[in-house]
């Protein structure tokens, strides 16, 4: 965040605009400092921290199982998925094998939250770019998402579901009804998307050949997920190092070659088709058997056990005031988050408060990237650009 | 060198030391992740190597971060996840400084990713990257007092 020290010297052809941190078009508080000749853009400057809460040193001070409340709000847009870096990067140092069921389960509500984060992205870009509709299609849709995550955690957005060595709770028997409806009805809607835009001319003429990111340039800066296959980069953390029984699912990594705006809309929609089909296959072949790790000492007892049992109301009494610690070592665990490589990096010391926790944000890269993206673009297109490139402003700046 | 016999015939391993045989200052395994630790004065060439290295490009730099530990001497870790898409291999490769004016060489030229990155850990860790082209505060104020990160920094902020 440097207001005073911005170094951009306009020259005399030139001048230079602020753009946020309060516009609606940068999808929170993030400045870009353009520096325009005429319409066009010669120099773009991302200008960030405004949000920076300090929840990596706020994790230090909390106990393992507490700092997965802090995680959701990293990048509420997609809880679930820091939720699971997180847990596993935690169950890599304990050690701990999580039961099929659990891991199933996460493998269903992870890839229900891409497609609410993918349902929020193609909204708001489709708004930037004046097709209001699409945004209220997409809403309406990710409702359902927020309600099943209701059903299965309380909580519509700040879920904290996953839990070190398995889930909070098996899901109520509502859930999968629930679920199995929004799976039959979601493909229809994502060819409602299409029809209102992938023929679309309008759209098409604000988004192709927009902000072209090569191959070379999407490695260079550490682009991941669905920008770099947008670039023409065939690679997919849960095909290339799968975690959670991703090896036991069917399903295509999407990859277009242009590395235009077009290209990552088009990834991005076909990646919520294949997250539907992942989907269906984790609620029909559901093993059965415990959602929790049997870890005493790490994962809580049964509620059920904890009134009749005084071991189990012992463990959950040194849980919740004394936490666990595990040995010492450090894990660097990243999933295939919504928004790119989401991982964790955590260093134990042995105590029970985590030494270090380093959440790897998808989201800072991308807006990193936006000083190559934009400059030789027409300003009106920078709106276009941004928007495609996916972030939210909560997890660039933690 | 503190290499254990089983890690001193890894590819990996070999790979580095073949690069500058002092490049390996001490390797370990946790959990089937193999952490490389390479004396500070090395890191750079050792990085510029392992981006164009024939059997590991690792052409990726997924995170570049840093660890105090505080009050041990060298007291900061700076801690690079590379990874190869060829090859699908992940190396972690560390180097410790000292408390007292840290300093380490810039990747930010062979990744230009490393420049946030180096960025944030200036400003939260007060580490200084020799050669960064922008060393300035990223997420904290421009005239923010201390590197909160850092473990003798209090979490509530200095009152």
């Amino acid at each position: 965040m440097g207001h005073a020290a911005t170094p951009v010297v306009p020259s005399a052809r030139t001048m230079v605009l602020n753009m946020g941190p309060q516009h609606p078009s940068t999808h929170g508080v993030l400045r870009l400092v353009l520096e325009l000749d005429g319409e066009t853009i010669v120099r773009a400057t991302p200008d960030i921290g405004f949000l920076h809460t300090g929840i990596e040193k706020n994790a230090e001070k909390l106990f393992y199982s507490q700092v997965i409340t802090l995680t959701d709000r990293i990048d509420y847009l997609a809880p679930l998925a820091n939720n699971l870096a997180y847990c596993l990067a935690v169950e890599k140092i304990l050690g701990i094998e999580v039961p099929a069921r659990a891991q199933w389960l996460r493998v269903l509500l992870t890839e229900l939250t891409r497609i609410n984060n993918h349902l929020i992205w193609l909204g708001t870009t489709a708004l930037e770019l004046g097709a209001m509709t699409v945004l209220l299609y997409c809403f309406r849709e990710r409702e359902e998402i927020l309600r099943i995550f209701e059903r299965v955690s309380g909580q519509r957005m700040m879920t904290s579901y996953f839990r070190i060595g398995g889930l909070a709770l098996e899901p109520p028997l509502d859930f999968y009804p629930c679920v199995d409806q929004f799976l039959k009805m979601f493909p229809g809607r994502v060819d409602e998307y299409e029809d209102l835009l992938t023929e679309n001319r309008i759209w098409q003429a604000r988004t192709q050949g927009v902000g072209v990111l090569s191959k070379q340039d999407a490695l260079d800066y550490s682009i991941s997920g669905p920008n770099l296959r947008a670039s023409g980069v065939n690679w997919d953390l849960r095909k290339a190092q799968p975690y959670s029984s991703y090896e036991q699912f069917d399903f295509d990594i999407p990859v277009e070659s242009a590395g235009d705006c077009y290209a990552r809309y088009r990834v991005r929609l076909a990646e919520m088709r294949q997250s539907t089909r992942i989907a269906r296959q984790a609620l029909e072949g559901l093993p059965d058997g415990p959602v929790r790790a049997h870890a005493p000492g790490v994962v809580l007892p049964d509620r059920e056990k904890m009134k009749s049992e005084m071991e189990a109301l012992i463990y959950h009494f040194k849980i919740v005031t004394d936490g666990f610690a595990p040995p010492v070592g450090e894990a660097y665990v990243p999933i295939e988050g919504p928004k790119g490589e989401l991982g964790y990096y955590i260093v134990s010391d042995g105590s029970p408060r985590p030494w270090r926790c380093r959440h790897r944000p998808p989201s800072l890269l991308n807006v990193q990237v936006l000083s190559k993206l934009l400059p030789g673009h027409l300003l009106a297109d920078a709106v276009a650009i941004v928007a495609s490139v996916d972030f939210v402003l909560g997890e660039v700046d933690r | 060198m503190n290499v254990p016999a089983e890690l001193s015939e890894h590819a990996l391993v070999r790979a580095l030391q073949g690069i500058h045989p002092q490049a390996v200052a001490a390797a370990s395994v946790f959990r089937q992740q193999l952490i490389i630790e390479v004396p500070s004065s090395l890191l750079r060439t050792v990085c510029e190597c392992l981006r164009s290295h024939s059997d590991f490009p690792f052409e990726f730099l997924a995170d570049l971060t840093a660890v105090d530990w505080y009050p041990l001497e060298p007291r900061f870790e700076v801690v690079y996840q590379l990874l190869s898409l060829q090859a699908n291999q992940r190396l972690c490769v560390k180097a410790r400084i000292p408390g007292d004016n840290p300093r380490i060489d810039s990747v930010s030229g062979l990744w230009p990713a490393a420049n946030w990155f180096e960025r944030e850990v200036f400003d939260l860790f007060g580490i200084h990257f020799n050669g960064h082209p922008n060393l300035r505060r990223l997420l904290m104020p421009e005239d923010w007092e201390g590197h909160p990160l850092r473990k003798d920094y209090p979490v509530e902020g200095y009152r």
